[in-house]
């Protein structure tokens, strides 16, 4: 058990909903989320297919330990060929609706093709329907969600939906959950809205059991306990994920003005600490925090803006608490914008929610506008009349709507930032890699996260591989090839059991391998784990090189490797990501060229080419 | 002196581990969907409650039931619905003001929360100390 041995075939194009065994051979060698997704597309299609077309798939998918009482148990990963990168795509979610899909008796979703008109898609344990979604075609996530709650009059339906950005193809549109949730990265969102797919809402009534329940939660206590005496753990509970900004600044590795500068004069208006100052108004960003489902750490904020603040002080909807600054957001607002204005980067990341946008690629895509406006390059007739400058918070949430709208310029930022500075001449001032741009975190002073960036398999990623304490302690490329392989290929194991990365601080792979040993039916270790992970990371190598990628798509763009830092810690470092990559190539088992080889393959049960 | 149940909602993240305990104990597995205690959310997450019985004085439900089939436990003061009784007619989900008692179609009865017997696996499930049993003033 733990699996229900269940996934739902969806095909859009005839409007067929059709529930089928699990390949129980796949879920033992793939585990769930990430990895069976992963499985599931390199079977089912065509790795050079359009990521727009309706051959394209899109599979929302769960683990095994999703819906149980291990602690983070809410996360399902959305898995598709991503439009940013032309790649695999693997975006992973939170919230609530990954655990109601698995209470109503599914470990995965396929959706196919696609529907001659909008549709959303209605599930009650095994009453499944696609309803007619015309109304809600053109309206926002959130009023959306709103919609479908009403219609239904079903307060524990769980909806995942997409905004008019995954509606009108934004590169970068994401797949919101449960507000403000969201599969994130890679277009997910925009690839659920080429198959005219508005929404899914599911209530799970059904429940999960496991193989063996009294070993289990002897397992699960050992496991929460750890993970609550952990340092890292209390700090994501009491300061959220925005605690890295002050981490970073300091280091010199906080990307500004689009990766011009790694230290930005500005964080202390935007960090945790200003979050709970009250400013002059007397006014409080931060509320609270929140937990995904079955989550003991809660490093989720819920915030509120300043009624005075010129982004919402005419427009009272936006008057009501919502989902506050993490990490990530107030990076590519804040620093890499050159914005130090707090109330403007939480309403902007009120609107990547209620639009359905990946804040990070929509912020490094902007912060690439205001460099091509700075130097000259596009000026006010091709912005609408926005000056944008870096520092200027008014152009953040204007173009933050445009975009959410795809109106005006927001049609040209919603290529991404490697399309758009194509279309004006400059490439090179994408900061990106396979098209989908950097996370918080430069790899001039953190070269292992460079080669993670460079070697990802959905492009730049910072959630793909862990080099951060080997990176912190030393800033030279000399070592950084081994932890990067390993990190990867445990991180591929846990994206694929159901729980959160955020415990991975606090738990070694033994600890998941116990949870899993006791909740499914198999001999699950350290060993079989990390095989697990590393014929996880080496199918989706295989996927990208169907599709066409190559070694030159493991890189990254010139500004990082030859203009060295200008101040901090790594002041006068480039990233030597060749040295590495060579290593690299050469831990994994692939050639020269990226290709993993025969025996590679073979040591991992993997086919050779794709049949 | 008597115990009962008490809810903070300002440390209540919303996790929803109170209503899989819950479901664990009762129907053993997990399933939200058939716990005695909910967590309700409002504007975004900016609050959030878990509910369930008061076991209140009043006891409606125990009134209203025609087959006696609800009970008092005189240890715990919870108000228990005694499963070989139960007919499911549902008359206490109508008769509780609070909305705490529910049908559950799988078996043809009402649930309702029973305190786990005075160890209510909810407040040991609880990771931020929202939910707390302890001693009340009548």
């Amino acid at each position: 058990m733990t699996w229900q041995k269940q996934i739902l075939r969806v095909n859009l194009t005839s409007g067929t909903c059709t529930p089928e065994p699990l390949n129980m051979d796949w879920a033992y060698s793939y585990l769930g989320e990430r990895g069976l997704a992963t499985k599931y597309l390199w079977e089912g299609m065509d790795p050079t297919t359009d990521a727009m077309s309706p051959d394209n798939m899109l599979i929302f998918a769960t683990g095994p330990l999703t819906g149980t009482m291990a602690s983070t148990s809410g996360r399902f990963a959305v898995v598709t060929k991503g439009p940013l990168t032309n790649a695999i795509a693997c975006s992973n979610s939170g919230g609530k609706f990954g655990a109601s899909l698995k209470f109503a008796g599914y470990d995965m979703l396929i959706l196919e093709g696609r529907s001659p008109t909008p549709v959303y898609l209605h599930i009650v344990d095994d009453e499944v329907s696609l309803l007619p979604a015309d109304d809600l075609w053109g309206q926002t996530v959130w009023a959306t969600d709103a919609a479908i709650h009403e219609k239904h009059q079903d307060p524990q339906l769980k909806i995942a939906a997409i905004g008019v950005a995954g509606e009108q193809g934004v590169r970068y549109a994401c797949i919101v959950n449960d507000l403000h949730r969201a599969a994130g990265r890679s277009g997910v969102g925009a690839v659920m809205g080429s198959k005219n797919l508005k929404a899914i809402a599911v209530h799970g009534t059904r429940g999960v059991a496991v193989d063996d329940m009294p070993r289990f939660m002897s397992v699960v206590k050992r496991t929460w306990k750890k993970l609550e005496e952990d340092e890292g753990r209390k700090e994501l509970t009491e300061l959220g994920t925005n605690a890295m900004i002050d981490s970073m600044q300091a280091f010199g590795g906080l990307p500004t003005r689009n990766f011009q500068e790694v230290q930005f004069e500005g964080t202390d208006k935007i960090n945790p600490e200003a979050m709970e100052t009250p400013n002059a108004n007397g006014h409080t960003n931060l509320i609270s925090n929140k937990a995904c489902f079955g989550c003991t750490i809660a490093c989720g904020r819920v915030a509120h803006i300043d009624k005075t603040h010129f982004t919402i002080v005419n427009r009272k909807e936006y008057w009501h608490a919502s989902g506050g600054l993490e990490y990530e957001t107030a990076y590519a607002f804040g620093p890499v914008c050159g914005i130090d204005d707090i109330d403007a980067l939480t309403f902007a990341g009120y609107l990547m929610n209620e639009h359905g946008m990946d804040p990070i690629s929509f912020g490094v895509t902007l912060a690439a506008a205001m460099e091509l406006f700075e130097r000259g390059i596009i000026t006010e007739k091709d912005t609408d009349g926005v000056s944008l400058k870096f520092g200027n918070a008014e152009a953040l949430t204007i173009m933050a709507e445009k975009t959410g709208k795809f109106e005006g310029f927001g049609q040209l930022l919603a290529l991404g930032s490697k399309r758009l500075c194509e279309k004006f001449g400059h490439p090179e001032l994408s900061m990106a890699v396979k098209g989908q741009e950097f996370a918080g975190y430069d790899s001039r002073a953190l070269p292992g996260m460079g080669l993670g960036y460079a070697t990802s398999n959905r492009g730049a990623c910072h959630l793909k591989h862990d080099v951060f304490a080997e990176d912190m302690e030393d800033q030279s490329a000399a070592g950084k090839a081994e932890p990067c392989k390993t990190s990867q290929d445990a991180i591929a194991t846990i994206d694929s059991t159901g729980l959160c990365l955020f415990t991975s601080g606090a738990w070694d792979m033994a600890d998941y391998a116990e949870q899993l040993d006791a909740a499914c039916k198999g001999s699950w270790t350290r060993t079989t784990l990390e095989e697990v992970g590393e014929r996880i990371w080496n199918l989706e190598r295989q996927f990208n090189l169907a599709a066409g990628l190559t070694r030159a798509d493991d890189t990254l763009p010139p500004r990082l490797l030859n203009d060295p830092a200008p101040s901090g810690t790594a002041k006068g470092r480039v990233c030597e990501l060749d040295t590495m990559l060579s290593e690299y190539y050469g831990l994994r088992g692939w050639d020269n060229q990226g290709v993993p080889t025969p025996e590679t393959l073979s040591r991992l049960n993997l086919s050779q080419k794709h049949s | 002196m008597i115990k009962a149940l008490q809810m903070i909602p300002e440390k209540c993240t919303s996790c929803l581990l109170c209503e899989m305990a819950c479901s664990l104990e009762n129907e053993g597995l997990f399933n939200p969907a058939k716990s005695r205690i909910k967590v309700f959310e409002f504007e975004h997450g900016k609050t959030s409650v878990p509910y369930t019985c008061t076991q209140c004085e009043e006891a409606w439900c125990l009134h209203a039931c025609p087959t006696n089939a609800i009970t008092i436990n005189t240890d715990t003061g919870a108000k228990e619905v005694n499963d070989d009784k139960c007919v499911g007619c549902k008359v206490c989900t109508m008769a509780c003001p609070y909305g705490t008692v529910n049908y559950n179609s799988a078996t043809g009865k009402v649930i309702k929360c029973d305190l786990c017997g005075g160890d209510p696996k909810c407040v040991e499930a609880c990771p931020t100390g929202a939910i707390v049993y302890q001693e009340v003033t009548q």
